[in-house]
């Protein structure tokens, strides 16, 4: 096996970057070269790459030198984030958080999210067209539905939705981003001490009667914020721009609402935009697909080709809202499988559903291929997204 | 058959409620499995357990005789 570099550039919206297509096709299990010259197993195939990321002897925490995302502030005095630990402290503290996200909990939030969707989408119809779906949508909803979650009052959601936006939009600085992210750390620290004060009827209060610490919930907040905010956005600007593209998947879905579960979860598994959770460190021998990986190597799971592989997926490339194929990685698999990921089908859910409903002569206002896509990641996603009606 | 959930390895991911929420809920306080309906009758019933026990992201479902 030869150690190539590869791209992580997709050159076609509707396809995994092409040097990954490419590598899944000639060597499913192969190491590759990183930039900064590291060598990195990468698994490409669904079997493979379910395997590893359910073993926990492949290590999440990145406060070892070795891990393949370890960063030089990482030092034995880093407190990690959820997604940077491993058993048994991960387990403690997932199970801490998970009962907020469950899909019976969830469930109740429902009518609230559709009037949130709704109020959105009486102001885009009172505005001028086009309108850029991005900022009018995609990025204001899954803002507001945590922002309500974890307590934030009323007054403050402009606030916290300027600074989340500010944080994930492609126009901002770095100084700006950075002022984005100092400003939201400092509201939810002054949240959480406000929360001490006066528990309410939310997240941030339920953790402080549990007993979690002010000190330790203010990262927590911040994580469950960004975990769930620019990735969401992304989603809805890629199904909604996909379906006004595709013009016959768009009828399918608003001749039958039914089949929007059916849609959702196929628009996860087709553009599966998120990568970077699936890197790890190998603290044992272990073998993957008849290939051993030795401890102290590293290994990047490609869940983008995993959820094209034919022997799973038939006819992978094509986009089908019957086929309900709920065993794709687009939340990844294993113990750090997305805390999230029912909170995001639902606003998906509720937000396709209701444009298509409401805005039946919704239409792109550039041609497709002028939409500017996020090709290089981390996330993938769309920049800027004209629409009129 | 019976279903047979661990809670040790469940990561109460949902997906089991997903795919059959007739079968399985989740414990609201640390949002593990609970099983509503342990033995699924051939069929519809048994083939969503087995599609449960596919997607379930800890490994925590089985089916057992």
């Amino acid at each position: 096996m030869t150690s190539p570099t590869i791209s992580f550039t997709r050159t076609d919206p509707y396809r995994p970057p092409a040097d990954h297509v490419r590598l899944q096709a000639e060597a499913p299990i192969s190491r590759v070269q990183r930039p900064d010259g590291r060598r990195l197993w990468v698994l490409t195939r669904h079997e493979d790459v379910r395997a590893m990321l359910m073993d926990t002897r492949f290590s999440s925490d990145r406060r070892d030198p070795r891990h393949p995302a370890h960063m030089a502030h990482m030092g034995p005095d880093y407190k990690p984030g959820l997604i940077e630990m491993d058993p048994p402290d991960h387990t403690a503290l997932r199970r801490s958080l998970i009962g907020e996200f469950t899909v019976s909990r969830l469930g109740a939030w429902r009518p609230r999210i559709q009037e949130m969707v709704d109020e959105s989408i009486d102001a885009l119809l009172a505005g001028p067209a086009p309108v850029d779906l991005v900022e009018a949508l995609s990025l204001p909803i899954p803002s507001m539905v945590i922002s309500e979650l974890l307590g934030v009052p009323y007054a403050d959601h402009d606030f916290f939705q300027e600074n989340s936006a500010n944080f994930s939009r492609i126009d901002t600085t770095p100084e700006q981003k950075g002022a984005a992210v100092a400003n939201l750390r400092g509201y939810i620290a002054d949240l959480v001490q406000q929360k001490v004060k006066q528990p309410g009827d939310d997240l941030l209060s339920r953790q402080l009667a549990a007993g979690v610490s002010p000190e330790d919930l203010g990262p927590i907040g911040f994580l469950l914020l960004i975990a769930g905010h620019e990735t969401t956005a992304n989603m809805i600007s890629l199904s909604i721009a996909t379906l006004l593209d595709k013009r016959e998947k768009l009828e399918a879905v608003r001749d039958d609402p039914a089949i929007t579960v059916g849609a959702v979860e196929e628009l996860l598994r087709y553009f599966t935009i998120a990568e970077v959770g699936h890197q790890r460190l190998a603290l044992a021998d272990i073998e993957i697909g008849g290939v051993l990986i030795k401890e102290g190597e590293t290994v990047f799971g490609l869940a983008n080709t995993a959820n094209r592989d034919a022997s799973v997926f038939p006819e992978p490339d094509e986009l089908d809202f019957t086929r309900l194929a709920r065993n794709h990685l687009a939340f990844g698999f294993g113990p750090h499988q997305c805390l999230g990921q029912n909170l995001a089908r639902l606003e998906l859910e509720v937000v396709l559903a209701t444009v298509l409903r409401r805005i039946p002569t919704l239409r792109l206002a550039v041609p497709f291929d002028e939409i500017p896509f996020k090709e290089n990641g981390p996330n993938y996603g769309v920049n800027e997204l004209k629409v009129a009606w | 058959m019976r279903i047979v959930a661990n809670r040790d390895r469940c990561v109460g991911a949902g997906q089991c409620v997903l795919v059959d929420p007739d079968a399985f809920d989740q414990d609201d306080a640390d949002g593990l499995v609970v099983l509503l309906r342990a033995e699924p009758h051939a069929g519809d019933e048994l083939a969503r357990a087995r599609e449960a026990v596919n997607v379930c992201p800890g490994r925590a479902l089985s089916l057992a005789d």
